[in-house]
């Protein structure tokens, strides 16, 4: 299991979670769980993806995502869960 | 499993309140590097440290990216020199060749400072320590990314009041010698008591004899994150005050620890330590001052200072040391003048002077650090400085440091830029009453019967 968490944050727009998620499964990524809330007007989503099966490098999954994002006009971050499972699990 | 608002707090740390790994610093023993001719030392420790570094840098960028987590600084720490040069060196230009080998080396894997251009003199000098601190001015001067430390004393040892005495002539010299560029030489040129053999910030690193060959020991950062959090509890009690501070810690050393151990597997060298400090940058928002202004100070340096910063600090740590398996080096809120955009308008608007700084690092770590002060300051006034500070540290049991910068050319109402992570400084006012006749016995000053622990 390679874990990776995916966040989404910018103005809403349609068509968001469709073009990520299209991404994902055209590259093997697995979504177990998805959530997402508005902060302050902004669209906020947080995605964690199994990654394990994906080819692609973590980086150029990472970059395209990023891409993906500024074609949106949103910010699309990919970052290894385990930064956030330390920070707030002991 | 991690929700949404946890990964949101995680996320606005690095990107609104500059949560960062500040150094992954790789330590290198270069006892084996020791040779009995220069040319052939120099070679042995260019060769070492281009091999074990070699992917240091680009292995701090992969782990950056992964995690989303800005790594600040990728550095090295050696063995001190004047121990590696005990047989080669036969003078203080000698001693400046292997500087220039060291700075090729770091030049080489891309790091921006390699540490433990040093000498550990804290009872004798031998021959050898003696050489290389006399050769510190102009090795300064001519190296980029070279920094020195040098250890005069401890609370086992008393202090080598004659490597104090050396020490002010080093500092003056130093900023002599690079007074073209403000003086910056002396921002790379710390003297410690108490000196810990595992500090992974400049300029005090170095890679201590009771270490292994190579280790990698981290320093995490802060300010910022731990500033916000105290926003959100304003007029709160102590015990909310201190609960905060203890939980926001915990969090950035958490961090820490996760690109300590990931540097650690990746490299195939041991983890050694994490460094608990709350390290400022000039950048708005990322100021130790300013934790000290939300604590409830007007101004950093105003009555109470102390005394927030002793809470601050012994939060940090009770919070840090939970977090991490091992915990060394400094670890402590570090105030450095020019480096914290709090701390510098504090001295200007006349709030914050060098005795208050002195008291001030009583509590925490680590000394005076970066404070630029009239370029005429008397040698003797200097070392006179340095004694005070690393009394205090022998006293306490504590690391404490110098590393001030008598700016040539400049005095008090000039401004000094240093520019990049060093910041800038006002140019502050120093005792001018002589100590001279004090520094200028000879000998040690005998250990504090405190240590006498056997």
């Amino acid at each position: 299991m390679n874990r990776t968490i995916i966040t989404v944050v910018g103005k809403d727009a349609v068509g968001i979670i469709a073009k990520v998620c299209t991404y994902l499964a055209e590259n093997k990524a697995n979504i177990l769980d998805i959530s997402q809330t508005i902060v302050q007007e902004y669209f906020n989503m947080m995605m964690i993806v199994d990654l394990t099966k994906v080819d692609k490098t973590f980086e150029v999954v990472a970059n395209e995502l990023a891409e993906i994002g500024l074609s949106l006009g949103v910010q699309v971050k990919c970052q290894r869960e385990e930064i956030f499972d330390k920070m707030h699990r002991i | 499993m991690i929700n949404i608002y946890e990964v949101l707090e995680t996320n606005k740390m690095i990107e609104q309140e500059n949560l960062d790994v500040r150094t992954i610093t790789m330590g290198i023993s270069l006892l084996d590097c020791a040779a009995s001719d220069v040319d052939g030392l120099c070679r042995n420790i260019y060769g070492k440290i281009t091999r074990l570094a070699e992917k240091l840098v680009k292995t701090g960028e992969d782990i950056s990216k992964e995690y989303g987590i800005p790594i600040v600084n990728k550095r090295v720490s050696v063995t001190p020199v004047s121990l590696v040069g005990a047989s080669a060196c036969r003078s203080s230009e000698d001693y400046v060749k292997v500087a220039h080998a060291l700075d090729k080396a770091a030049r080489e894997v891309g790091i921006n400072f390699l540490g433990g251009y040093s000498a550990i003199v804290s009872k004798g000098m031998t021959h050898s320590d003696e050489l290389l601190i006399r050769s510190i001015p102009q090795a300064l001067a001519e190296t980029e990314r070279i920094c020195s430390s040098v250890n005069v004393g401890s609370t086992k040892t008393g202090l080598n009041m004659d490597a104090v005495r050396l020490m002010g002539e080093t500092v003056l010299q130093t900023a002599e010698l690079t007074k073209e560029k403000d003086s910056l030489g002396c921002a790379k040129l710390v003297v410690l008591c108490n000196a810990p053999d595992d500090n992974p910030f400049m300029a005090g690193a170095f890679h201590g004899v009771s270490e292994p060959d190579a280790v990698i020991n981290v320093g995490v950062s802060g300010p910022g994150v731990v500033k916000y959090a105290l926003e959100q509890i304003r007029g709160a009690s102590f015990e909310v005050l201190c609960e905060t501070i203890k939980r926001t810690a915990f969090k950035i050393t958490r961090v820490g620890q996760l690109v300590a151990q990931e540097a650690s597997r990746r490299l195939g060298i041991p983890f050694g330590i994490i460094d608990l400090s709350l390290a400022p940058t000039p950048a708005i928002g990322d100021s130790v001052a300013e934790i000290l202004e939300e604590i409830g100070l007007e101004r950093a340096g105003a009555p109470g200072t102390t005394a927030a910063l002793a809470l601050l600090n012994d939060q940090v740590k009770k919070g840090g040391v939970m977090a991490s398996s091992y915990v060394g080096g400094l670890s402590g809120a570090f105030i450095p003048v020019s480096e914290d955009q709090g701390m510098i308008e504090a001295v200007e608007c006349g709030a914050l002077t060098l005795e208050k700084l002195e008291a001030m690092t009583c509590v925490c770590s680590v000394g005076l650090d970066m404070i630029a002060i009239p370029g005429d300051t008397p040698a003797t006034t200097i070392s006179g400085i340095i004694a005070d500070e690393a009394a205090i540290g022998m006293v306490n049991q504590k690391t404490t440091a110098v590393r001030i910068i008598p700016v040539i050319g400049k005095t008090v109402g000039d401004t000094v830029e240093f520019g990049g992570l060093l910041g800038h400084a006002p140019v502050m006012p120093v005792n001018t009453f002589s100590c001279s006749d004090f520094v200028n016995r000879v000998g040690r000053i005998p250990a504090p019967i405190h240590s006498f622990k056997n």
